[in-house]
């Protein structure tokens, strides 16, 4: 049995994957761990619709589940914090080094030479 | 009377040294000093210069700002009748004494939000790598290495970062990161963007922030090279400069490039340690500055 946080990635992935909204049996069916019980597939669903990383749509008795943005946004959200660039600097996270463009660059590409070099 | 005073003058003086400390040069010999002095000096400003107009406040009870506040707060009267000079000061200070509190909690919740929305996207979306054991991996092609801190940190790097570094400038980059998350540094820079966001023009705050986010990459710096080699570490730090496809979009160039090559050059050629006496000196001025202010809030001059 994996942990939850596995099972919500894997969900996430599979719907990722799709180009439609799938209900839960359909999403139960095309996990890896086939001992799956339904209502935990239905749970961990619930949980990332709650916490706003599905939408689900009403089809007859059943909900149809697909991700509210897609894997890509996702990332540049990251990474867009990641590299400081939504303008308010705050404190969340403790970055490596930030990168300069233009004429700037030239100046650090040429000390990187000259390291390379000696 | 007198503790109102020397409130005041020890807030003006840390305004002062605060706005000499912005330019003086030997912080990057010494961060760690350097830090600390900071937040002596930020800690002790916020209470000189709230304290200040608080104990001309309570002056009427005669008995000192925190036992003052508490007889106002349980409505006692005072020994002499208010006047409006002391109500205003009231007035003046408890908000900028709520004003400070508040910016400084919703600062604090706020950086919380943002790092369990950071937490929570990684682990759906970053994965393992089998060559860095316990490093989270983003798919993107440009090049960043971050941590997010809190109680189980976590070191992400991105894909461009991996494909831009050897092995060697990895391991520097993770020596560097796991120094933030060992000393808390995320906490280092709390307040002072909390300060900034609530004194957004002024300059001597900007600059502070800008200094101490410096100084906590050289302390950084520093730790990382005592486990790899700092010759990695700074060429690590020339690709990640030269790295930079993405335009900066708050019209901070030139300082980027300037701490970045200030870093390197620490690296390559470190400059003589600083003095043990200068060094103490700063302990014991920072020491001072956090006990005196707390010492006048509670006894009466």
């Amino acid at each position: 049995m994996k942990g939850l946080g596995e099972l919500e990635r894997s969900i996430m992935d599979i719907l990722w994957a799709q180009s439609a909204a799938l209900t839960a049996r359909e999403v139960g069916r095309l996990i890896a761990d086939r001992d799956l019980a339904p209502t935990t597939v239905m749970t961990v669903l619930d949980r990332l619709t709650r916490k706003g990383f599905l939408h689900r749509t009403r089809d007859g008795r059943a909900w149809r589940y697909a991700p509210a943005a897609s894997r890509d946004a996702y990332v540049a959200e990251l990474m867009l914090e990641a590299l400081d660039m939504t303008g308010d600097r705050s404190a969340a996270l403790t970055r490596f080094a930030q990168g300069v463009s233009g004429p700037e660059a030239e100046i650090l590409r040429r000390a990187l030479t000259e390291l390379e070099d000696e | 009377m007198t503790t109102a005073a020397v409130l005041a003058a020890l807030a003006t003086a840390c305004g002062l040294g605060s706005w000499c400390f912005t330019t003086a040069r030997w912080t990057s010999r010494a961060p760690k000093t350097a830090i600390l002095l900071w937040q002596a000096l930020g800690v002790s400003w916020g209470l000189a210069s709230t304290g200040a107009m608080l104990a001309f406040a309570v002056q009427p009870y005669g008995e000192g700002v925190l036992h003052g506040l508490v007889s106002f707060a349980t409505g006692r009267s005072p020994r002499e009748p208010w006047d409006a000079l002391h109500v205003v000061a009231m007035v003046a200070g408890l908000t900028a004494l709520a004003v400070l509190v508040a910016v400084l909690l919703t600062a604090g919740v706020q950086t919380l939000r943002a790092r369990h929305r950071h937490r929570t996207l990684l682990a759906l979306i970053s994965h393992d790598d089998p060559v860095l054991p316990g490093v989270r991996v983003l798919d993107h092609p440009s090049a960043a290495a971050y941590c997010v801190p809190g109680l189980r940190s976590q070191v992400v790097v991105s894909q461009g970062a991996l494909s831009l570094l050897s092995k060697d400038e990895m391991a520097a980059v993770l020596a560097h990161e796991a120094a933030h998350v060992r000393e808390r540094h995320d906490l280092v820079l709390l307040p002072f963007a909390a300060l900034r966001r609530a004194l957004p023009w002024s300059k001597v705050v900007r600059d502070a922030q800008a200094q101490v986010e410096l100084l906590i990459e050289m302390a950084a710096d520093d730790r990382a090279r005592r486990y790899c080699s700092p010759r990695r570490l700074a060429t690590a730090l020339l690709r990640f400069g030269t790295a930079g496809a993405m335009p900066t979009p708050h019209g901070m160039l030139g300082v980027g490039t300037h701490n970045l090559m200030a870093r390197v050059d620490r690296l390559l050629k470190p400059a003589p340690e600083l003095p043990v006496s200068l060094r103490y000196g700063a302990v014991a001025l920072s020491v001072t500055l956090v006990t005196s202010t707390p010492f006048l809030w509670i006894y009466q001059l």
